[in-house]
């Protein structure tokens, strides 16, 4: 198995007194993309934030090339190449869509990524590059998302909920245009709702459920039947 | 006659107004802090003004060379010293924290510079005027007020032409989010506050030059520079600018009718701005 970019070691996380991820280990492969499927409050969006540093752990629970990076602020997270993909977009509302792209290619980190690369990867950005972000429809916000987050030019890209709250047509045109992005060498992490879209570009699969990993293994050889009894925890 | 003049020296002094509530939006637009000791910090930069001023005999908008650097570090020092620490979901500790700076800026003026006024000696620019037709319109208020849409103007451009305003903006729509691309929020602020007090360092030579100054004299520009950016509309520079004219002019107006209705008749103007148009005459489109 090829040196792990990301190892994830008896990680809890906690909101106030509320326990979201108890004990949760996970390591990705450089170059690997993961899938991370679980129901709603299975502590998906909470690994998300601990990992890109929104919410800050033990040091040595999270680590990135070998370096702690669990209690890090989320910023400088950032600098060493891990980018986030929110949930619901979260775009910066004040800011125009090619200044929602260009703060996040703020750092400078070299790699393929620059703005005229999204725009070929997303061209209705570009003719719409001058409008506040809020004009755009809402698979659009999704394009900048994903556009600011590769403005980065990161090692390792989260998508949290990828394709929640969008239509159907938006979400395959997302899908058919993710292979063009981890195709370069980045790993990523995919969490997702469409257990199938999920197995469909990802390496592994990791099933969350109340904060535990109930399901682990690769996206091909998973069977349905499996991820059912780890998703509902029914036997 | 006289009233065209009332209008014309108070759009001038309304240039003052503004530079009193740049700084105010400022910090209050990225970090929705609500800066009770601004109008001491004015003072202050007045302070350290006349401090260069008596110590080298430099022309006193010369010292903006020495007072506007010494403010901005100043106020990165205060931001990320004390204020990062009070900034959080609750309004309440930075209101309280900025009040307690007031007092003891006030007290400290007071304990090193005694409570006699003072005034900055600028030399003859003080009383030269243009005439303009029947009127004339003194040299210093024209430079204040050319000074301050210079400021103004240069702030707008800075917010919307660079990428430390897009930092400024990104980090007030969306702190997490901001922190997400490599911002760190306690860095920015601490720009910003900087920045504004950078700004409040020409305000307060500005003021020193023009008038009289005391250690107590905070209270008042604080007031006349909220009322600025809440009738110009909040997290508008021009619209500060434009309601720092109106508070000017509403208070020459009134002293025109009245010498002791001055102070009076701009807070009457603010009231009513307040009572028929609370979110101020030019609100930024809210995205």
């Amino acid at each position: 198995m090829p040196e792990p970019i990301l190892s994830i070691t008896a990680l809890d996380a906690h909101y106030g007194d509320f326990q979201a991820l108890y004990g949760l280990d996970m390591s990705l492969a450089n170059g690997e993309v993961l899938a991370i499927i679980g129901a709603n409050g299975a502590g998906k969006t909470t690994l998300m934030r601990s990992i890109s540093g929104l919410m800050q752990n033990g040091a040595a629970q999270i680590a990135y090339r070998g370096q702690p990076i669990g209690a890090m602020r989320a910023d400088q997270v950032a600098s060493l190449g891990i980018a986030l993909v929110p949930e619901g977009r979260q775009l910066f509302p004040s800011l125009s869509v090619e200044e929602n792209l260009l703060i996040g290619g703020r750092m400078g980190r070299k790699g393929p990524w620059s703005l005229k690369a999204v725009f070929a990867l997303f061209p209705i950005l570009k003719e719409r590059r001058a409008v506040p972000s809020t004009a755009l429809s809402g698979g659009q916000q999704q394009m900048v998302a994903i556009g600011r987050a590769l403005m980065a030019n990161p090692d390792l890209i989260l998508f949290d909920e990828i394709s929640l709250g969008l239509a159907p047509v938006i979400i395959k045109s997302i899908y058919d245009a993710l292979p063009g992005i981890v195709g370069e060498g980045m790993s990523a992490i995919i969490v997702e709702q469409d257990i199938s879209k999920a197995l469909s570009v990802s390496d592994r699969v990791y099933c969350l459920q109340e904060g535990r990993v109930s399901l682990e293994g690769a996206s091909n050889t998973v069977s349905r039947e499996a991820i059912s009894q780890a998703y509902f925890g029914i036997d | 006659m006289d009233w065209v003049n009332a209008i014309v020296q108070g759009t001038l002094l309304g240039g003052l107004y503004a530079l009193f509530a740049a700084g105010l939006s400022l910090i209050f637009g990225v970090m929705r802090l609500v800066n009770i000791a601004h109008g001491d910090l004015i003072v202050l930069a007045a302070y350290l003004g006349l401090t260069v001023v008596t110590a080298t005999g430099m022309h006193p908008l010369a010292a903006l060379i020495v007072v506007v650097p010494v403010m901005g570090v100043l106020g990165y020092a205060l931001q990320r010293g004390i204020l990062n620490h009070t900034l959080g979901d609750d309004l309440l500790p930075p209101l309280l924290v900025t009040f307690g700076l007031s007092v003891i800026i006030q007290n400290a003026l007071l304990e090193g510079y005694t409570a006699d006024p003072q005034k900055m000696n600028a030399g003859p620019i003080e009383v030269a005027s243009i005439p303009l037709g029947s009127l004339s319109i003194g040299v210093l208020p024209l430079l204040t007020f050319g000074i301050a849409v210079a400021v103004i103007a240069g702030l707008q451009w800075m917010f919307y032409r660079t990428a430390l305003g897009r930092a400024f903006r990104a980090v007030s729509d969306n702190q997490d989010i901001a922190q997400l691309m490599g911002l760190n929020r306690r860095h920015i602020f601490g720009l910003a506050m900087a920045l504004a007090l950078a700004v409040t360092a020409i305000a307060g030579i500005l003021l020193g030059i023009r008038t009289s100054f005391d250690p107590s004299a905070g209270g008042g520009r604080l007031i006349f520079g909220f009322e600025a950016v809440i009738i110009g509309g909040l997290g508008n520079l021009w619209g500060t600018l434009a309601g720092g004219v109106i508070l000017g002019v509403a208070q020459t107006i009134g002293a025109k009718i009245d010498p002791g209705w001055q102070i009076l008749s701009g807070h009457i103007a603010f009231l009513i701005v307040l009572a028929f148009r609370p979110q101020g005459l030019f609100p930024r489109v809210s995205g």
